[in-house]
């Protein structure tokens, strides 16, 4: 069996396990809309400042919302010691992170593109630019966003107090991610031309090397027992 | 008596001699007060800054030490997963501890100085805002090692994050610097040509600092020495019993 395919049917275990109970998704979406909706208490929703932050507040509400399914990635298979049998599987253990990556890549997305047209309507927000560009900004945000939570959330899962453990090292470590995505966000969707901003794609594509490969060499280090 | 792992037995390397930090400590002492006559006696008060400037000699030193200590945190990490050896692993959680002791004294004592010469506390310009991230990302690997019980585990994972924090920062300090040139700058840094006895006090001010930062380390160490020998002699008591 190849790498990939490994990967894949390890992502795909995750996203059988979840698309049975919808457990993860539904609280991951519902909290993301409650953010944004708390938000709207936080200043007046009808003013025309929120043009220039709406870039901002979304990625607040989905980042957020993805620490909900980060710290479940891993903790979920503490039960019964799902994750010694993983360990014990015959697949190089970073298969085992590149598969949980893309497990919660996807549940991330899949809020996201379910959550962003929400909070257009409730906003009365007017998106223009390029939808392709959009879509590109939220796989290579939210990426960025999971490559290093996965890798943190099989730090913490092996600790006291790890839920409340994750966001806390986690968030310090992706603030060039949120600066990327807010910038490159408000970019497309404010319209601007592409030079404007390309720049914040390059941060994004970049980081997410970056932070792929390092976990890819630091992985062995967290599973071992 | 249990058979212990080599990651956990203190290592002989771990305890420095008592002699070796007597003199140092004499060093760092006469420095240091060295250092605070220049800075409150010899510099002139700056032209237009005046007396608040003297600050100046203990940030910019105490940011050194910062950066010293991470600097020291990132190969000791590295040192530690290659080795396992458990006195690279008692360097790295020293010298972090002291490396957020001087970050929370860079974050101190600058906005004191901002708010006299720039008239506010705080601005988003790229090595404020990195220094405070820096401080964040430190107290997370103080965090790590608080919340991993095992210490061979603590060890394991702090050193992977400290690996990890220290390739961040930079990441870090220029998507920032990016950052900053979209939005308006509010204040810039002027280029500091610096008087000739601002210099010197400078200098003194950099080695004391630096001699100071061994010295803690050095202290630091011998506690995490003395609490290696403190758990295995808790542990013989156990076994005797």
């Amino acid at each position: 069996m190849s790498f990939l395919r490994k990967v894949g049917l390890l992502a795909w275990k995750d996203l059988r396990a979840e698309f049975r109970t919808k457990e993860m998704i539904s609280a991951m979406l519902i909290f993301a809309l409650l953010v944004i909706v708390i938000f709207a208490f936080a200043f007046d929703p009808s003013r025309d400042e929120v043009r220039s932050i709406f870039g901002g507040l979304i990625w607040v509400a989905f980042f957020f919302a993805g620490i909900l399914g980060l710290n479940r990635s891993f903790a979920n298979e503490r039960l019964n010691d799902a994750l010694h049998g993983l360990m014990l599987s015959p697949v190089d253990h970073s298969a085992i992170y590149f598969g949980k990556l893309l497990g919660t890549w996807a549940f991330m997305t899949i809020v996201e593109v379910i959550a962003l047209p929400v909070f257009i309507v409730i906003y009365n927000y007017a998106p223009s630019g390029s939808w392709l560009l959009a879509i590109a900004v939220i796989l290579l945000a939210t990426l960025g966003f999971v490559a290093i939570g996965t890798f943190l959330a099989a730090l913490t899962a092996n600790t006291k107090a790890s839920e409340v453990l994750l966001p806390v090292i986690l968030f310090p470590i992706i603030i060039p991610v949120v600066i990327g995505a807010v910038e490159a966000t408000r970019g497309v969707f404010g319209g601007l031309p592409l030079d404007d901003f390309v720049t914040w794609f390059k941060v994004l594509a970049v980081y997410d090397a970056i932070f792929i490969a390092v976990p890819f060499l630091l992985f062995e280090y967290l599973l071992e027992v | 008596m249990p058979q212990q792992k080599p990651a956990t037995r203190p290592s002989a390397g771990l305890r420095p001699g008592r002699g070796g930090l007597g003199s140092i400590a004499v060093i760092t002492f006469i420095l240091i007060a060295v250092a605070q006559y220049m800075i409150f006696m010899y510099v002139p008060d700056d032209a237009t800054l005046g007396l608040i400037q003297r600050i100046f000699y203990f940030h910019v030193a105490s940011a050194w030490n910062a950066l010293l200590a991470f600097g020291v945190v990132f190969v000791a990490s590295i040192l530690y997963l290659a080795k396992g050896e458990r006195r690279y692993d008692a360097l790295a959680y020293s010298s972090a501890e002291i490396g957020v002791l001087f970050t929370s004294l860079v974050l101190i004592t600058g906005p004191i100085w901002g708010k006299i010469s720039w008239n506010q506390w705080w601005t988003w310009d790229p090595r404020l805002t990195t220094t405070l991230i820096l401080w964040f990302i430190y107290v997370a690997y103080l965090l790590i090692r608080m919340a991993a019980d095992e210490p061979e585990k603590r060890a394991r994972f702090a050193a992977v994050f400290g690996i990890l924090g220290f390739i961040d920062v930079p990441i870090v300090f220029f998507s920032i610097r990016w950052w900053r040139t979209i939005h308006p700058v509010v204040i810039s840094w002027q280029g500091a040509a610096m008087e000739k006895s601002m210099l010197q006090t400078m200098i003194v001010s950099f080695v004391a600092f630096s001699f100071l930062f061994v010295y803690l380390l050095i202290n630091r160490l011998r506690v995490e020495a003395m609490q290696d020998e403190v758990a295995q002699l808790k542990e013989r008591l156990q076994g005797t019993r």
